[in-house]
């Protein structure tokens, strides 16, 4: 019977055979996806061992305790609480500017020649090593505005470090808004501005949102550039002001990883999974942002 | 009145065709757009060449021909939306009751919100339909009261001849309207403006027969308080509703020109440049 099927009118054969073009196409999904499985194996044995070494450390004290030379009383109460200061003043700095930034260059500036240039140029400064910003940020802010090795100046730090990269994003959610719809607002008689405050922001704003805290993001596992603003400290007090001294997660996890002890290095593992778990959070948080909005956007 | 216009009359009084003659006339006295010696370039290619025409006050002016004439860019030209074109360049006049548009204390903003556009596919706002059509009212700084900008809404719906179909839900999203719905839409949002010139850029050419009859009608029944301006790819559509037509074509270095203008069933049926025939009997384009 199937024989029959396969065997139309006129000998007219749609059988199925091995030949070379259908061998390779079932082998490029083979390779393809090795990269996928080895990075996958990479992350899943990297995530194992740190739930293995690290689950029995985590305890509530973890984050509400200062750091200590027993790691039995140990905690990152301090390098936690820098942490939100600096990275969430980076984001209220970083964020605003960014869209400023990228509304400029896409809507008012144009295509010419120098916001051509600027445009490249954010994009290479969203290349740049890390550490570089660090220095930056240490013969700038710390000695020369003379704000020493504050939260003020870590936060300006980040916020320079990650506006390259939330501004391109930006410029890409900008540029993604259709040209119909700048079009439609301006034949009605709109100027720019309300071009962009009522039709161009609101439809970039999830992707933009997302830029953002995924800039967070980045900013909170930098270890590099806030090593140069602020030391590595051992510090037992909340901050008070901006001037306060202050640590970072990745920085107190340094510090931990870098002594022989096992105790330290559980610690060290228990710190990583608080920090994977801020991160996981503030990533979904950048999803279901960009969800909501397009529902409103789409179905009303 | 231009040069040509003026042979163009002489030809049809000498020619026996008096009462066209003086009925074309009457709508260039009280024209209320003039284009005269219109050239537009995008860097360094002309997109038209040396346009004169001029746009009747309460009449339907069709601009037709074959795609890549220029007509979008004439239509475009008129209120400078072609402004916002990277290396658009606009040389000659445009005169809006007699105010040269191209000069430099003439304020686009304001310009645009005199005469509207209507563009190709439907593009309402991510908004409720009643949204749509009060943005135009909300940016252009009227301060109206609630009652007041309900009125204007409902007056521009019923104008597009939307508001049956849509005034129980209002507040509904207007992606949730059909094509038609949504181009109607946006036709009222142009009219809630008040403008004196609607212009549309092949404004039906993605819908349906229907809905393109509808607006069709809308075009017609709107024309006594609007001066319309339509391009159509569409040589029917332009026949069933325009009094005037234009006829679009790119020249041997693909510069589109103006072949022909005059009242529609003239073109239709007489028309002058040998290539106009050529283009309605669907042998160009």
């Amino acid at each position: 019977m199937g024989d029959q099927v396969l065997k139309g009118e006129g000998d007219v054969s749609l059988k199925r055979a091995a030949t070379r073009r259908k061998v390779l196409d079932g082998l490029v999904p083979v390779i393809a996806s090795i990269g996928v499985f080895v990075a996958i194996a990479f992350l899943v044995s990297l995530l194992l061992y740190v739930v293995v070494t690290g689950a029995g450390r985590l305890t509530p004290t973890l984050i509400t305790d200062y750091p200590s030379a027993n790691p039995r009383e140990a905690g990152m109460r301090s390098a936690t609480l820098g942490s939100v200061f600096t990275v969430g003043l980076a984001g209220l700095i970083c964020i605003p500017l960014s869209i400023a930034t990228a509304v400029y260059l896409n809507e008012y500036a144009g295509n010419k020649w120098w916001s051509q240039v600027l445009r490249y140029n954010i994009a290479n400064l969203a290349g740049v090593p890390s550490i570089v910003f660090g220095v930056v940020g240490l013969g700038f802010l710390v000695y020369g505005l003379g704000l020493g090795r504050s939260i003020i100046a870590g936060a300006f730090t980040l916020a320079i470090l990650t506006l390259p990269y939330v501004t391109v994003v930006c410029v890409e959610a900008l540029r993604a808004v259709p040209d119909d719809q700048r079009l439609g607002a301006y034949a009605l008689g709109a100027t720019t501005f309300e071009v962009v405050r009522y039709i161009v922001l609101p439809r970039a704003m999830p992707m933009m949102l997302t830029g953002g805290i995924l800039g967070i993001s980045r900013a909170l596992g930098e270890a590099a550039p806030i090593l140069v603003i602020s030391g590595l400290l051992f510090i037992r007090e909340d901050p008070t002001s901006l001037l306060s001294e202050f640590t970072v997660i990745p920085l107190q996890l340094y510090s931990w990883i870098s002594r022989p002890q096992v105790a330290f290095q559980q610690l060290a593992a228990a710190g990583i999974i608080v920090l994977l778990a801020i991160l996981l959070a503030l990533n979904s948080l950048a999803i279901y942002l960009r969800q909501r909005f397009y529902r409103r956007l789409e179905a009303g | 009145m231009n040069e040509d216009t003026a042979m163009n009359t002489l030809e049809m009084v000498t020619s026996g065709r008096v009462e066209e003659a003086v009925e074309q006339r009457t709508a260039f006295d009280d024209a209320i757009i003039q284009v005269r010696g219109l050239s537009v370039r995008y860097n360094a290619r002309y997109a038209i060449k040396d346009i004169s025409i001029d746009f009747g006050r309460n009449q339907i002016t069709a601009i037709i021909g074959p795609s890549g004439c220029g007509k979008s860019t004439l239509l475009r030209s008129l209120n400078r939306m072609n402004d916002l074109v990277p290396g658009a360049v606009v040389e000659g006049k445009v005169l809006y009751r007699g105010i040269d548009v191209y000069s430099k204390e003439v304020d686009p903003v304001a310009l645009r919100s005199r005469i509207g556009m209507v563009f190709q596919r439907p593009n309402p706002f991510p908004m409720s339909i009643f949204d749509n059509v009060a943005f135009g009212l909300r940016v252009n700084g009227i301060k109206l009261s609630k009652d007041e900008l309900y009125r204007k809404v409902k007056e521009a719906l019923e104008k597009a001849a939307l508001w049956e179909e849509v005034k129980d839900r209002l507040d509904a999203h207007a992606y949730s309207l059909s094509g038609g719905q949504q181009q109607r839409l946006c036709i009222a949002r142009a009219l809630a403006v008040e403008p004196e010139v609607l212009l549309l850029d092949e404004p039906t050419v993605s819908l349906d027969p229907i809905s393109t009859a509808k607006i069709e009608e809308l075009l017609i029944s709107i024309k006594k308080d609007y001066t319309i301006i339509i391009v159509t790819h569409n040589m029917l559509q332009a026949a069933r509703v325009s009094d005037y037509t234009a006829v679009m074509m790119p020249d041997e270095n693909l510069v589109g020109r103006l072949i022909e203008f005059g009242p529609t069933k003239e073109v239709f049926t007489r028309p002058r440049d040998r290539r106009t025939e050529a283009y309605i009997a669907g042998r160009i384009g």
